[in-house]
């Protein structure tokens, strides 16, 4: 089993959300977040004056999944969320040990 | 000078003209400010707003008026006061200054000057003035300042006298508020976080449009009758913003190569507080010089004098009004032209005396503000304290001075 967090663009959220739904990948948790990347955040200019914005609004999607669901989730989340643009984002793949579903106590891939 | 006789005409006109300058306080003003602060401020930074045009409101029909508009004693600084409270105002008598309306037309309108002035001092000291000292401060600062100044200027006294023009508050209001913010900021200390991130430039839009509708009023309402000189003033306040919001943009683009709005609302509200004491003096083609210049002076004191001398003025009272306010000071010593307005002839129309006294002006004003607002200031530090806990600095205000906030979602 796998973790797959994908950090895109807010605006990107709504496309993305129905292409995992279009492959069948429907359980997720969201989060609103901030942060930034290799190029700093952004400079915007007030009466003269540059102020670097350093923290960016991002969307941070986390779903856990068989292995042999990932590439696809990846591919798709690529897919969707790329614009060319810097700023896009990124997605970070680990494993997980275990999972546990609380109403039934089911345990490991039945439990995704 | 117009018959001492009643002119519906003029009277409904300085009734909406009064009105119109109550609008740019609250909510122009509110909402200009509102929008360039915190979001964790902006119901704070309003509440100034609409807590100063309260208070000077009670100020002016009370004692207010009568100093400002008295017969001149002490040496020209002050008016000497009669109908102390409002009485003895007949409702069917006429103002002397303005002697085709009302005189309780004419306090209103008045009233409505003094209440905006103290109201644009707040935009230097949001987000760390404790609201308790905000309010001593308005009452002592209409009273001590504003009302003295005006008399000097508009009710007789010293500066009247010498002959000072300034048709619609460049120094009175402007150079007087601007100047009282840099005092009050110095005392203030700078903010924790003292970069201007607005949060809501959306309220700024708004804020400053209905500004420049107000202004209509402030500066072609100061005609004080319904005429030629109020059309004229009312165009050359326009063509004036208009010229300061399209100067700031020409300077954002050599500066930055990128068009900002908040620099296309600081131009015009620059252009417009540069006219202010020209607007019924100029002709239009001086208004579009006054304008283009007066954007260069504040984005120079804004962008250029105030990171190098470290004051913390917050929303740039000093840099917009306090320095258009006495560019446009100058400028009506320089532009008035004799056949605008009979009581003005400036330099170029082969006056250099006016100049001189626009300049005596500047400095009796500014001194006079500066150093009376210190002593105020001062005043309140050494007592109940001018400043914020450094907690509620960081917090906010709305929640820690008001428990409100001005955001649920």
């Amino acid at each position: 089993m796998k973790k797959i967090i994908a950090i895109i663009r807010p605006d990107k959220f709504e496309m993305v959300k129905n292409a995992l739904e279009e492959i069948g990948c429907h359980g997720m948790t969201v989060k609103d977040v901030k942060g930034r990347g290799r190029q700093l955040g952004i400079t915007e200019n007030y009466r003269g004056r540059d102020y670097r914005i350093d923290l960016l609004p991002k969307t941070e999607l986390e779903i856990v999944t068989n292995e042999a669901n990932v590439e696809n989730i990846i591919q798709t989340i690529v897919k969707t969320a790329k614009t060319g643009d810097i700023g896009d984002g990124k997605i970070f793949i680990s494993p997980v040990e275990d999972v546990v579903r609380i109403r039934t106590g089911e345990r490991g891939e039945n439990a995704i | 000078m117009a018959d001492p006789i009643l002119n519906s005409g003029d009277t409904a006109w300085m009734l909406i003209s009064t009105a119109l300058v109550m609008l740019m306080t609250i909510p122009g003003v509110a909402l200009f400010y509102g929008g360039l602060t915190k979001k964790v401020n902006v119901l704070n930074t309003m509440f100034l707003s609409l807590i100063a045009f309260a208070i000077t409101s009670i100020i002016w029909v009370l004692y207010g008026y009568q100093f400002a508009f008295g017969q001149d004693m002490l040496m020209g600084l002050i008016g000497n006061p009669a109908n102390l409270l409002f009485s003895g105002i007949d409702v069917n008598s006429l103002a002397s200054l303005a002697p085709t309306i009302p005189s309780t037309v004419y306090i209103a309108f008045q009233m409505t000057f003094a209440a905006i002035t103290i109201a644009l001092i707040s935009g230097a000291v949001v987000g760390r003035m404790k609201f308790s000292s905000w309010l001593i401060f308005v009452v002592a600062w209409v009273s001590l300042v504003y009302v003295p100044i005006a008399h000097m200027v508009w009710g007789g006294g010293l500066l009247f006298n010498m002959g000072a023009l300034d048709f619609a508050g460049g120094t009175v209001v402007h150079l007087n508020s601007g100047i009282a913010a840099l005092a009050l900021v110095i005392l203030l200390g700078s903010r924790k976080d003292t970069t201007l991130l607005p949060h809501q430039l959306g309220y700024s839009v708004i804020g400053a449009a209905l500004l420049w509708f107000g202004w209509f009023g402030f500066n072609a309402g100061s005609a004080l009758t319904a005429g030629g000189l109020a059309g004229s003033a009312f165009i050359a306040t326009n063509t004036a913003a208009a010229a300061g919001l399209i100067s700031w943009i020409i300077i954002d683009y050599l500066k930055t190569g990128k068009p900002t709005l908040l620099g296309a609302l600081s131009g015009a509200i620059a252009g417009l507080v540069a006219i202010t004491p020209a607007a019924g003096f100029v002709t239009v083609q001086a208004a579009i010089i006054i304008g283009l210049v007066t954007s260069v002076i504040s984005y120079t004191a804004i962008a250029w004098l105030k990171p190098r001398l470290g004051y913390d003025d917050a929303l740039d009272v000093f840099g917009i009004h306090g320095m258009s306010g006495l560019w446009g000071a100058i400028a009506t010593g320089l532009f008035a032209a004799p056949f605008i307005n009979s009581l003005g002839t400036g330099l170029f129309y082969g006056n250099p005396g006016q100049l001189t006294t626009q300049i005596i002006a500047v400095a009796v004003v500014g001194v006079y503000s500066f150093v009376v607002t210190m002593i105020i200031g001062l005043a309140i530090k050494y007592t109940i304290g001018l400043r914020v806990e450094p907690k509620e600095e960081i917090e906010g205000l709305d929640t820690n001075l008001h428990e409100e906030s001005g955001y649920r979602i």
